[in-house]
């Protein structure tokens, strides 16, 4: 294992797959994401199915996850948004355990790459306007018209709104990209600040103590931000969705 | 009799401090280390906060400017465009850092509304 914080994020190709020129490989990305849908539909499916009125722990379990975010998805986009539930749930499931998959010592983090953020985030945003336009029609185009505004300035006012709603699939990814890289390169220096002292001598190994404390620590805080990103996102897609809901009634 | 209730009130409230102090040391609490607990927490939650914040701003930065650089090269009007959107890029990044903080929730000022509430066909 490389001792850079950086070698972590690469990708390798497991199973080198072709078709064209279009390179379609099996990678230790794509082999994470298997097995965070795997595990997770395996686990509710186990929980649920054995179904009682005095839940096990494990439906116990499952139902405080999906009490947990179906109470997020009407809070935010009130009870006709519960038609989003299936696509809510699953980006906060898929998100969070693959968060907490990258919690592993050697294992990957599949969300430390925009690639993958970038298009979970266009996938709610593109929900947004196509759903926004199905069910609103034109009326949709009302988000970018805010009520009671003097119409002298509302091409300018409807400009900014439209560059505001744009700017929202990248501050999505971003967010959530941004804290798992910077989480995890953290987590790697300060490890690797225990190696390098450690080597030092007799003296070293002593003052290895302090980054080690501080990887305990930042261990601590990464599993919280690894919750709290996949919560953020979840949130963030619930309250686009009321948008694309509510567009017509301001 | 409204002297006298005013008179133990005084004294209880004393009491009171004084009693809390003893029951904090009886049960072995350290009160200024849990401020300083929860103030760290705090700070936690404003290094999330900030990051919040600037993705919001820098995004919406980054979007005029595309935008504005898009018109640019279908319309041909160099710099001009790409200017325009980069200023208003940065009033909308303002805008999604006052709805983000909750200074702003979607909603416009009350009176404007009000003011414009016979022409308002929504």
């Amino acid at each position: 294992m490389a001792n850079d914080p950086i070698s972590q994020f690469n990708i390798k190709e497991l199973i080198p797959l072709e078709i064209g020129a279009t390179n379609i490989s099996f990678t230790n990305s794509s082999l994470f994401m298997v097995a965070t849908v795997v595990v997770t539909s395996a686990f509710f499916m186990w929980a649920t199915s054995r179904r009682g009125m005095i839940p096990t722990r494990a439906q116990s379990f499952a139902e405080t996850t999906y009490e947990f975010v179906a109470n997020m998805l009407r809070d935010a986009a009130g009870s006709d948004g519960m038609r989003f539930f299936p696509l809510v749930f699953s980006l906060f499931l898929f998100i969070l355990v693959i968060n907490m998959f990258g919690m592993f010592p050697y294992f990957f983090t599949v969300t430390s790459h925009i690639i993958i953020t970038v298009a979970l985030a266009l996938l709610v945003f593109f929900t947004v306007i196509a759903y926004g336009l199905y069910k609103n029609g034109l009326g949709f185009f009302k988000l970018f018209v805010p009520s009671g505004v003097p119409g002298f300035v509302l091409p300018l006012v409807v400009l900014i709104e439209i560059i505001s709603f744009f700017s929202r699939p990248i501050s999505h990814s971003v967010r959530l990209f941004a804290n798992m890289l910077a989480g995890h390169i953290t987590l790697k220096v300060f490890a690797g600040f225990i190696v390098s002292m450690g080597s030092i001598g007799a003296v070293g190994v002593v003052g290895a103590i302090l980054p080690f404390l501080m990887t305990i620590g930042l261990t601590a805080l990464e599993f919280l931000v690894a919750f709290l990103q996949a919560y953020v996102f979840t949130l963030l897609t619930c309250m686009y969705l009321n948008d694309a809901l509510h567009a017509g009634d301001h | 009799m409204t002297d006298k209730n005013s008179n133990t009130k005084a004294a209880s409230g004393k009491d009171l401090d004084q009693r809390l102090a003893e029951m904090n040391k009886r049960l072995g609490r350290d009160v200024q280390n849990e401020e300083k607990k929860a103030n760290s927490a705090s700070d936690r939650n404003g290094f999330g906060n900030a990051f919040k914040l600037s993705s919001e701003f820098i995004s919406a930065i980054l979007v005029g400017a595309i935008l504005g650089y898009g018109i640019d090269w279908l319309v041909g009007t160099k710099p001009w465009a790409m200017i325009l959107f980069l200023l208003l890029g940065f009033v909308a990044g303002v805008l999604n850092v006052l709805r983000a903080s909750g200074e702003l929730s979607g909603g416009y000022d009350l009176k404007a509304s009000q003011q414009n509430d016979p022409e308002d066909k929504t």
